[in-house]
């Protein structure tokens, strides 16, 4: 049932139904398309859509130069918190990195000195690493933390070309002094125990926890 | 790692090795070609990035192409399996010369959360990685962040005399430095 080239329906562009189940040497010899080429207004037709979009608002963004904001609760860089008058909110309980799926977080914690709180109440954390190789930015940590400690930012430009580099010191977490904070170690806001700090009651620092912080 | 034509060598050290270097580097980063390497869904955001709202063609990048010989840098994107790590350093071989690595995500530079016999924990065991991403997975803007990064890079690496001495040096670093399955702790 072999077809030439002038037996075939010019008009019929679609392969026909009964043509797709045929063996490849059946192919070969049967015709699928029309090899004439289109009339012309059917070629013009073709370029419509690319005509269109040349109307279109330009979709891509500039990254470098113009950076798009993260949806607020993006999951970027990891935070150490503060409270108003500088100690540090973690209490070095390891629940963190206790959630970690990942093991990305390690954490060693120490005692308070007696007027050398770095954080109110009993514990601090001494040693705070985060590998940002292994995290996942799943956000577990975040949710296991019982003071509030560890937030995440939207920040997100982390590439570096060490692996070394990229294991974050508590240093590289923690949040920045803020104006009126003092620089821990310090003692508490006096006559306060670590409840009020967790109530919020502590809003700023006492002149007796040292001098200021005023960038 | 270097460019071997013979040209460097003909060349004398100094001023007019420095601009070759420059105009080298320049054109270098603006044509890189990557190769086609996605192994999970990190794979997902670097053909994003590779799309029309962030567009790796603002930087020479559009064009990944499928055969490791034309391309010079290898965006390693997913968790590389056991299995999959001679196929791995085979494409890495296959490259040309100049050539770079980007470790892209958690699983590819670490092993991430995959800490299991089945993946390798760091694409670093395998062939050296020029610029680590994390992320699980980094979105566009993060590996444009870090392409970017790697264009400094690139446009600061040396030629000829220059580029020997440097070799000489990392050689030497490399060899003292602890190999990376001694590593203890978080590095490991």
């Amino acid at each position: 049932m072999t077809k030439n080239f002038e037996d075939h329906d010019s008009n019929n562009l679609i392969p026909r139904n009964d043509e797709f189940g045929l063996s490849k040497a059946e192919q070969d010899s049967k015709f699928i398309a029309d090899q004439a080429p289109a009339p012309l207004l059917k070629q013009l037709l073709g370029f419509w859509v690319t005509f269109k979009s040349m109307f279109k608002k330009v979709n891509t963004v500039q990254y470098p130069e113009v950076k798009e904001p993260t949806a607020p609760r993006f999951h970027g860089r990891h935070q150490l918190n503060r409270h108003p008058d500088g100690l540090e909110k973690c209490i070095g309980c390891e629940l963190c990195a206790w959630a970690c799926p990942a093991d990305a977080i390690y954490v060693e914690g120490a005692d308070n000195k007696p007027n050398e709180n770095y954080s109110p109440g009993e514990r601090y954390g001494k040693v705070y690493q985060i590998n940002y190789l292994r995290c996942i930015f799943c956000g577990l940590c975040i949710e296991a933390c019982p003071t509030r400690a560890l937030t995440m930012t939207n920040e997100y430009e982390l590439a570096d070309d060490q692996r070394g580099k990229l294991i974050f010191e508590k240093e590289d977490l923690l949040a920045p002094l803020r104006n009126g904070m003092v620089k821990p170690p310090h003692p508490m806001y006096p006559n306060t125990t670590d409840e009020n700090y967790y109530r919020g009651e502590v809003t700023s620092a006492h002149p007796s926890q040292g001098t200021v912080n005023n960038d | 790692m270097g460019l071997k034509v013979g040209l460097e060598e003909k060349l004398p050290s100094g001023f007019l090795l420095t601009t070759v270097e420059k105009l080298a580097g320049y054109m270098r980063k603006n044509s890189l070609w990557p190769a086609t390497f996605g192994l999970a869904c990190c794979a997902i955001e670097m053909m994003a990035a590779g799309a029309g709202r962030y567009d790796l063609a603002r930087f020479g990048m559009e064009v990944f192409r499928a055969s490791p010989r034309q391309a010079d840098l290898m965006i390693v994107a997913g968790r590389v399996s056991n299995k999959m790590a001679p196929v791995l350093r085979q494409i890495y071989d296959q490259m040309a010369a100049p050539k770079w690595v980007l470790s892209m995500g958690a699983c590819a530079s670490s092993g991430g959360m995959f800490n299991n016999y089945a993946i390798v924990q760091g694409v670093d065991h395998i062939v050296p990685v020029d610029i680590y991403l994390p992320g699980c997975p980094p979105r566009p803007e993060m590996l444009m962040d870090a392409i970017l990064k790697l264009h400094e890079q690139i446009s600061d690496e040396k030629l000829g005399a220059n580029r020997e001495k440097v070799v000489k040096e990392v050689e030497k670093a490399a060899l003292a430095a602890k190999p990376t399955h001694q590593l203890k702790g978080l590095l490991a």
